[in-house]
């Protein structure tokens, strides 16, 4: 048997660990953000897109995000999968409603841009159709979760929907390169440099970073309320027996 | 200085802004509200 990384079969340690971590990921979110909105509101309105160009500051970390989170639900899947961890299991579920929550984001930010761009609200493209299908996917590992009373099973059964949902994420990443697609195609890290001009990079940047650290923050707190939930149903379950 | 005058895409460019304010919100409220709920059962559990 692969013996399990301390930090993962250590609820103690990793209760004492989040308990300062998780207040300094917000205040690190709140600074950073407080830096991006600063820049992207002080920028000049682009010579194309006018004030829109403003939405990307929101959109593009918070599109980020939606894979990145999913990209974590699934590596705490498996660990549960493998090592059958309390904590690997709690992240996993505590990861889906705040992915749910980013992508939900990217749809409508992404909408709300589309319309004066492109003059409508939705295209059925590769791109936002994959991202709907993720959508879709944490909408479906939260309800699989809440319809199985044995806990176990639930979270073998969501593990199983996480990994095999993690094939959507090279789908939505390669999406714009695979197909011909309305959304654009990388503009912010590719190769040659960034298409964005600096004064539209950095606070996009910083709003990513904000974003991040506000996701470890909330996960943080959400991972301790699992583990205090399952302590709660375990000393409800030994008072009955008693 | 602040460039805050969106002109004629105020709508879009304000309701994105405000849809993030309200699902961050959301996420931050319930995430504390989900913790703290459970961290008063378990203790008033662990009490008895």
């Amino acid at each position: 048997m692969i013996p399990a990384p301390a930090f993962l079969s250590n609820p103690e340690r990793f209760m004492a660990f989040s308990r300062w971590a998780a207040p300094m990921f917000g205040a690190i979110a709140v600074v950073l953000g407080a830096a991006g909105l600063y820049l992207g509101w002080t920028a000049p309105e682009d010579y194309q897109q006018g004030a829109t160009v403003r939405i990307l500051f929101i959109h593009i970390p918070t599109a980020w995000m939606s894979e990145f989170v999913y990209a974590c639900l699934a590596v705490a899947s498996l660990l549960s999968l493998v090592w059958r961890q309390l904590l690997a299991d709690a992240a996993a579920q505590a990861a889906a409603p705040l992915g749910a929550g980013f992508t939900l984001l990217t749809l409508a930010t992404g909408s709300l841009w589309g319309r004066p761009e492109w003059g409508t609200w939705w295209v059925w493209d590769a791109r936002l159709t994959s991202v709907l299908v993720l959508f879709l996917i944490y909408l479906a590992y939260i309800a699989l979760r809440a319809s199985m009373d044995d806990e176990t099973k639930a979270a073998r059964a969501a593990a199983i929907l996480a990994l095999v949902g993690a094939v959507n994420l090279p789908i939505i990443h390669y999406s714009v390169v695979w197909w011909n697609t309305l959304h654009q195609g990388a503009s912010v890290f590719r190769a040659g440099g960034s298409a964005l001009a600096p004064v539209f990079y950095w606070p996009a940047i910083l709003m990513a970073l904000a974003y991040t650290s506000a996701f470890g923050s909330l996960w943080l707190v959400r991972i301790r309320g699992e583990v205090w939930r399952r302590r709660a149903e375990a000393a409800a379950l030994r008072a009955a027996r008693t | 200085m602040l460039h805050l005058e969106t002109g004629k895409y105020a709508f879009y460019v304000w309701s994105a802004y405000g849809l993030t304010a309200a699902v961050f919100a959301a996420m931050i409220v319930g995430s504390i509200a989900h913790s703290r709920r459970w961290k008063a059962r378990a203790e008033a559990l662990g009490r008895k």
